[in-house]
């Protein structure tokens, strides 16, 4: 400033603010971040990009006509198949990441309080299914769950049914219990990690001040490890939106999800400007309810101080 | 506390009694072989402000959170109020703790954490209100209800923690190293309202600290306890003056050791013989064992005085001065006595100019013969 005062050439000043620039922290840290940032940018915006202008477009047989439309946008939101699927795959993933998020939050609970010097084989044990392939994982699902499955022939040794139930498999609740035990360690880790965040001398205190166990966990323990939980629910509900293999094997007619039918646009339906508009609707929606997630779980926070 | 508002106090006709407030009978905490506390007997009386002071490690913690409940007697018994509390979760004892951590909750703002043990007990009609107001303006933090843990400073931390255990009227505060985190200066303003809030509230503090001038400057009795056992329990004064040995002399500041020859034993008192002070008459000390015909009796830096020129003493050690250290305010001399196989450290206020006394010079020391103590080796 006092410089432009005295009146010195312009020419000098715009020198000594590229130096600044060059030298502020943001723009440093870009440098710094710039070989990983291209890295993520031609794998993951441009694809992106390239879905997002199809989607636009129209297929016409083996050509694609790239004048700009919201046809296949109109085709995604009204027609009432893709509407269906879209709802049920937010309620399988929703339920998903409720179930994945309950049945975990007790383990990493154990684990983290109880689990002494034995911590990391504790987690180490709950990894040890991952070994294996997710197909695998899937598949041995199917032995339990099928007509002549495990479930099957064991409440009927036990004389509960008398034949082979077929409610078991082929059913969006095959898929939602599929889901679920493929997610758990994903759920697990980050409500883990949280919960070993919370200081114990915090939860002392609590008792200190006449809190019983439960009022303690409640007031102390739940609220300052919620954000776990909100990644846990965010990374299991995510990606099973968008699943494909898990509905495919053991989602039957009932259990198909939306990523089923994108896949059939890109394959066998060859309209790649739907599937890309059915890819784009999904992504927006899933954003959507993780951003509007956080935000209603920050207002309760505020709310329950 | 500049202005100490007007403070309820329920045990105000009973501060300082001799009514036991917590009664420690042969408590030791073992784990596995090694005792974290090994037989311990203590009675802390109603309305007392207690010490338990002890180097790193010696078990201070251990009967703190016994007492909090939080740990548990390997054996022995301990009694809070008359009650035994044996069994008795920490969120039921008439006890609330202020932690070394502080442990705010970092989720709460400081009228929310200092409210918190009242929630339960669902007060009527802006009560809890009332007492979370009273108890922000015991510690000076009328004002700052709405900040958060993470905007607070650590002396106001400390305020915070203290507030929130005085809510709730307990009948003992236990404080593990509460002043430990502060810098110094915090920490000497921070002892003097604690001392202050405690007379006015008169609820039994259990102060732990291995600060021993912090355990002097606030207690009414202080237990010094070493490697799991306590060695003493008595006033601040009694502690410094009249230490039961060595260790817990040490431990209480600077200390000239004297070795001497028994000449008469009898009842409560012991005639030594020493080399520098010659014959000393001094009381015997409860815990006094014989050992032989040898004894070590001790005597305070400061109780030596130089004398200066012509000026003389009924009681006098002559000496040569071989080390100056200058403190400021005071100085330390390190004085050399034929006979004594340690030279004696002498501490001299420096208004008569000690800070002066060159070394090498021969001077005359001043003693008066209480001040030599005997003790256990
Ligand atoms: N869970 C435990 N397992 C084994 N030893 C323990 C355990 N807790 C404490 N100790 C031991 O018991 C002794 C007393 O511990 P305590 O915490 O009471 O010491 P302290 O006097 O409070 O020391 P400091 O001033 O360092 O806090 C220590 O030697 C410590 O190593
Ligand atoms: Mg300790």
């Amino acid at each position: 400033m006092t410089v432009a005062a005295e009146g010195s050439p312009p020419l000098r000043m715009t020198r000594a603010r590229r130096n600044a620039l060059l030298q502020s922290e943001p723009v440093q840290g870009f440098a710094l971040i710039s070989p990983t940032f291209l890295y993520a940018l031609i794998l993951l915006v441009l694809p992106i990009l390239v879905v997002i202008a199809h989607s636009f477009w129209t297929q016409h047989y083996l050509t694609i006509d790239r004048t700009f439309t919201l046809e296949n946008y109109r085709i995604a939101l009204t027609e009432p198949i893709y509407r269906d699927l879209l709802w049920r795959s937010l309620y399988i993933s929703l339920t998903v990441s409720l179930f994945t998020v309950l049945l975990a939050y007790p383990i990493a609970y154990f684990i983290s309080f109880h689990g002494g010097r034995h911590k990391s084989l504790w987690l180490f044990l709950i990894t040890i299914p991952f070994w294996t392939s997710y197909l695998l994982r899937v598949m041995s699902w199917k032995v339990i769950l099928g007509y002549n499955g495990v479930l099957n022939s064991g409440l009927m040794g036990l004389g509960i049914i008398d034949e082979p139930s077929t409610a078991l498999l082929y059913n969006s609740s095959a898929v939602i219990i599929t889901l679920t035990h493929a997610w758990a360690a994903f759920a697990i880790l980050p409500i883990f990690v949280s919960l070993e965040k919370v200081d114990r001398t915090l939860v002392e205190a609590a008792t200190d001040l006449g809190d019983g166990p439960l009022r303690s966990f409640l007031r102390v323990t739940l609220p300052l490890s919620a954000p776990g939980v909100i990644s846990a629910a965010l990374i299991v509900m995510i990606p099973t939106v968008g699943d494909y293999v898990t509905p495919k094997l053991v989602g039957g007619k009932d259990g198909v999800m939306i990523a089923n039918a994108i896949q059939a646009q890109f394959g066998k339906a060859a309209n790649w400007p739907l599937g890309a508009a059915l890819s784009v609707t999904t992504m927006l929606i899933v954003s959507l309810i993780a951003g509007a997630t956080v935000l209603i779980i920050r207002t309760l926070q505020r709310m329950a101080r | 506390m500049p202005e100490q508002p007007q403070i309820e106090r329920p045990h105000a006709d009973r501060i300082q009694s001799e009514r036991p407030m917590i009664e420690i009978r042969n408590v030791t905490r073992s784990y596995g072989a090694f005792k974290a506390l090994d037989d311990a007997t203590l009675t802390i009386r109603e309305g007392e402000f207690f010490s338990l002071l002890g180097p790193s490690g010696c078990g201070k913690t251990t009967l703190l959170r016994m007492i909090a409940g939080f740990d548990n007697p390997t054996s022995g018994s301990i009694a809070v109020g008359g009650q035994p509390m044996e069994g008795i979760p920490p969120n039921r004892r008439p006890t609330n703790m202020v932690f070394q951590s502080y442990a705010i909750f970092p989720h709460l703002n400081v009228e929310q954490n200092v409210a918190y043990g009242l929630k339960r007990l669902k007060l009527q009609g802006g009560e809890e209100k009332r007492r979370v107001e009273e108890a922000l303006a015991q510690v000076s933090l009328t004002g700052l209800g709405k900040r958060l843990a993470t905007e607070l400073s650590g002396g106001q931390r400390q305020r915070v923690a203290l507030a929130r255990a005085l809510v709730m009227r307990p009948k003992v505060l236990l404080l593990d190293e509460p002043l430990s985190a502060l810098d110094k200066k915090l920490r000497e303003q921070m002892q003097v309202e604690l001392r202050r809030l405690q007379q006015a509230v008169g609820i039994t503090f259990v102060l732990v600290t291995h600060d021993q001038y912090e355990a002097l400057a606030m207690s009414d009795r202080i237990a010094v306890m070493f490697g799991g056992r306590i060695a003493q329990v008595a006033s601040p004064k009694e502690i410094y003056q009249r230490p039961v040995d060595r260790q817990v002399a040490d431990f209480l500041g600077g200390m000239n050791f004297v070795k001497a020859e028994i000449v008469e034993e009898n009842g409560a008192s012991l005639v030594v013989d020493t080399l520098g002070f010659g014959r000393i008459k001094t009381d015997k000390p409860k815990a006094f064992v014989r050992n032989g015909g040898g004894a070590t009796l001790g005597i305070r830096p400061e109780r030596l005085r130089v004398l200066w020129d012509n000026a003389t003493a009924k009681f006098e050690v002559a000496g040569k001065v071989v080390e100056r250290h200058y403190f400021g305010e005071i100085t330390h001399l390190i004085v050399e006595i034929p006979g004594l196989e340690k030279p004696l450290s002498v501490t001299e206020t420096n208004d008569f100019g000690a800070d002066d006394i060159p070394v090498g010079t021969s001077i005359r020391l001043a003693y008066d013969p209480e001040a030599l103590v005997a003790m256990a080796d």
